[in-house]
């Protein structure tokens, strides 16, 4: 099962992420970037993180993928023209990218064995469900940081209106 | 017994995305394209913190998560205004052409 899901949704995962390198309309690459957020959260259940599955797919592929096929409708944007600074990027993206993969790949699959394997459900110390430990840290231990993340969100939405505001008015 | 899949399985799978995301974040010449390949990049790295709170059964890292979401949705609000703040003034969204602070 857990195999399976992993097969699965990690593949589609990859192939929404190649999806949205390989097109060029800025919302086929939205789009895509649902398709792999949809299956994070599935991986994200299938380790045990129940809260954070149901938080990905409202907050990410709901509201922020909303958010940018919105201001995408609202530029009008079209395709993206080639330029002479992309070839560059080209020179040095690729083999940027797979440098850094074949290192992160290289020490992931060294320390494979002290990393052992992943089993369906959560496997959290206390009986506790998930949502329960979760939010019994967040409103004792860590009270204050959470509390400053909703000053964070006020501000970003206040910095937000005043970027967004015509200025000759 | 069902199979299991190591968890260095899912850390390959978060490395994967994230290089997508690197190569497409240089790659990329539309403002928005690359603002999404940032998104793809903080979504790996959720999954590498999600993978390790379930190898060493500690909340901690899925509290992380919920602090990178949080953070995540606060940036994409401010980049999206920054963006449509761009595009008034220099009627463009290729970053080619924004080169004002450029030597």
């Amino acid at each position: 099962m857990q195999l399976a899901l992993f097969i699965i949704f990690g593949a589609l995962a990859v192939a929404g992420a190649l999806n949205l390198l390989l097109q060029r309309h800025p919302i086929n690459s939205a789009l895509s970037l649902v398709v792999v957020m949809m299956s994070l959260a599935v991986l994200y259940w299938s380790l045990g993180a129940e809260f954070l599955a149901a938080a990905q797919v409202i907050v990410y592929s709901g509201a922020i993928m909303v958010l940018f096929v919105f201001v995408i409708m609202l530029l009008n944007a079209g395709k993206e023209e080639k330029t002479t600074g992309s070839r560059a990027a080209y020179i040095a993206g690729f083999p940027g990218a797979a440098a850094i993969f074949c290192l992160l790949t290289f020490v992931f699959l060294s320390e494979q064995k002290a990393l052992g394997v992943a089993n369906l459900g959560g496997h959290l110390n206390s009986g506790l469900n998930n949502i329960e430990e979760l939010s019994r840290v967040l409103f004792t231990k860590l009270l204050l940081p959470f509390e400053v993340t909703s000053v964070l969100i006020l501000v970003a939405i206040l910095g937000a209106v005043v970027l967004a505001r015509k200025e000759d008015q | 017994m069902a199979a299991q899949v190591p968890t260095a399985y899912y850390l390959v799978l978060a490395a994967i995305l994230f290089s997508i995301g690197v190569g497409s974040f240089l790659i990329k010449r539309n403002i928005i394209t690359i603002f999404i390949s940032i998104e793809l990049m903080l979504n790996a790295v959720n999954l590498t913190f999600v993978a390790f709170a379930h190898q060493w059964h500690q909340i901690s890292g899925q509290i992380f998560v919920f602090f990178v979401m949080v953070v995540a949705a606060a940036e994409a609000a401010v980049g999206l205004a920054i963006i449509i703040a761009i595009f008034r003034t220099r009627q463009t969204l290729n970053v080619d052409q924004i080169d004002l602070m450029k030597l």
